[in-house]
Parts: structure tokens; sequence; C-alpha cells
């Protein structure tokens, strides 16, 4: 999900910028908002970022012959909904264009756009919609994570579509052309990540089960409901 | 099921998808190339498919070779994985000495 430095005509990066800014605003002030007001979570607030900040750095071998990196950025967004993993994500990027050069400066709007942004709330949803579903609180978490690592993929797969059509088959064609070399690589990875995010889950459900009530994200125990 | 037995299953699934994923994809990789990064396939496909553009920005510090670029990579991992584990453990601990008095 990484583009390159530079690869994004002028415009393209420009405009990814302009949206992605007003996200990553909104998504620091609310980091600030959650470590001021409530000092007990910032630990867990710590643990989604590093979350990502670990899985963001590996590569992982696919069934198409390449490889990819998870995101883990579907964690923050179930615990601490989206914005927070805007602000987050971009730690991650600019760690990553100016250390490793992978994306890059240029880039960075658009590559924001589609982990920090996106992917969040992709992942959100899905945790939103198993709820409303009422399925096991697991598959709840698998899907968040998986689904925001899969979504993330999709849509770097549309911001190079739309910046290089294919001169024959125009924009959707190149877009099924990005989405041939990012989404199928990523579908194990993302399963990778969903299982791994339901064993960090079970775990902080043991030792962070107040914080996790708290942030309304696992059911609070009776009595507390019943105030 | 115990607690235990759930996450070694779930340990196991993991390793298992990563490993068949690993077999089928070894089946696929161009030898020359092993498992390449998505990312440098699609910068790779970019520059055939519109071979006129160029690039208008470059990074501003490339790691010199593959070794530095791995090594700053397990940085990444190592000061996640550090925070990480510091921060389940303060939970942990936080936990443990919040039960006694659980009513608070």
């Amino acid at each position: 999900m990484h583009i390159a430095e530079g690869f994004l005509p002028v415009g393209h990066a420009v405009a990814w910028f302009v949206v992605a800014t007003p996200f990553v605003v909104h998504g620091a002030r609310a980091v600030i908002r959650q470590s001021r007001e409530h000092p007990e979570s910032r630990l867990l607030l710590a643990a989604a970022g590093a979350f990502t900040f670990v899985l963001s750095s590996i590569k992982l071998p696919s069934i198409t012959g390449s490889s990819s990196h998870p995101t883990g950025t579907g964690l923050g967004a179930v615990l601490f909904r989206p914005p927070v993993m805007a602000f987050l994500s971009t730690i991650v990027l600019l760690f990553q264009a100016l250390l490793l050069a992978h994306g890059g400066i240029t880039t960075l709007g658009a590559n924001v756009f589609s982990m920090g942004i996106a992917g969040p709330w992709v992942g959100y949803s899905l945790w939103k919609l198993s709820n409303a579903l009422s399925w096991n609180r697991h598959l709840g978490i698998f899907a968040a994570l998986a689904g925001a690592d899969l979504a993330t993929y999709v849509v770097t797969s549309f911001q190079l579509g739309l910046a290089f059509p294919d001169p024959v088959s125009g924009v959707w064609g190149s877009v099924v052309k990005f989405l041939g070399i990012f989404a199928l690589s990523q579908v194990p990875l993302a399963v990778i990540e969903g299982i791994l995010g339901v064993l960090v889950f079970r775990l902080l459900s043991d030792v962070a089960k107040p914080e996790l009530e708290r942030l309304g994200v696992v059911a609070a125990e009776p009595e507390t409901v019943a105030a | 099921m115990k607690k235990a037995t759930i996450n070694i299953l779930l340990a196991v699934a993991l390793v298992l998808v990563a490993a068949i994923s690993y077999l089928i994809g070894g089946l696929r990789t161009d030898p020359e190339d092993g498992f390449a990064g998505t990312d440098s396939l699609a910068t790779r496909h970019i520059q055939a498919a519109h071979p006129d553009y160029v690039p208008w920005a470059q990074p501003l510090f490339q790691p010199s070779s593959s070794e530095v670029e791995s090594g700053l990579f397990a940085l990444q991992a190592a000061l996640g994985g550090t925070v990480l584990g510091f921060t389940i453990g303060r939970l942990s601990a936080r936990r443990r000495s919040a039960q006694p008095s659980d009513e608070a």
C-alpha cells in the first residue's frame, strides 16, 4: 500500500493531501482528548499504536509469489474509533517514508488515506455490523482487522488506477491491474492479521477489561450495566 | 474449551495460514524475484505501462543496501514490540493490583 515517492502525479498527490489532512488533524485531537480525559486509557492507546507499528514493519510472503505488509489498523479503530488511527498511521508512514524509503513524503497524503482513514473506517464498520448482527465478538474482531487490511490495498489500487489510467482500458482497466497486484496477495495476510488480532484482543480482554468496558468494546459486567 | 487451548489453536491456525501461503507462493514465484514486495511490483508496473512518467521526487534517504533496510525494519518492529510488551505488562500489573479491592 506504500505508493513510492514521486509515483503520483502532482495534482493527485496534492489532492490526497487535502483530503487526508482534516482526518489527521481530527485524529490528533482525538488522541489528545482521549489521553487527557481518560489518562487510564493511555496504555491501551499506546498498545494500539504499537500494534500497527509492529505489523506494518513485517513483510509476509503470499500465495501470489510476492510479499506484502499487514497494516494493524483495525484493532485501534475498534478500540478507539477510526480517527485515532489516522494520526497513528501517519506516524508509522512518516517513519517508513523517512527512514526506509518506503512510501514517501509526496505520496504521504494518499498513503495516509488508504491505511489511516479508509482501512480503519472499513474495519470499524465491519465491527459495528458484527455487533448489530450479534456475531461472536471474536468473529467481529477478525472481520474488522482483516477488513481494514484488505480495504487499505483495495483503496491503493483505486488511487493508482486513477493516477495511471491504462491507455487502452482506461481507469477501470488500470484499477483491475493494480488489484491484481495487491488484492489477492493481501488475502492470506488479512487472514493472518485477523487471527493475530483475535489473539491480542483476547489478551487485552484479560489485562485491560475495565478499559475495554469503558470504551464499550466489551459488555460491562451486569452490576455496572444496571446503574 | 479452555482459554489456553483456544489461544494455542489460534496460534497454530496463524502459523498454518502463513506456511501454506508461503508454500503456494513459492510455486508461483519468479526465481529471480523471490517474494518481491507488492509495492515495488506496482512501481514496476507503472514504469512499464507509462514509460514516459518521470517520478518527480526521490526519497530523501535511501537505505544503502537491503541489509541496512532490513535492519531498519527490524528497528521499527523492535520499537513497536517493546511498547506493546511494556503496555500489556503495565495493564496486567494494574489489573492485578486493582483486583483485591475490585469495587473501586
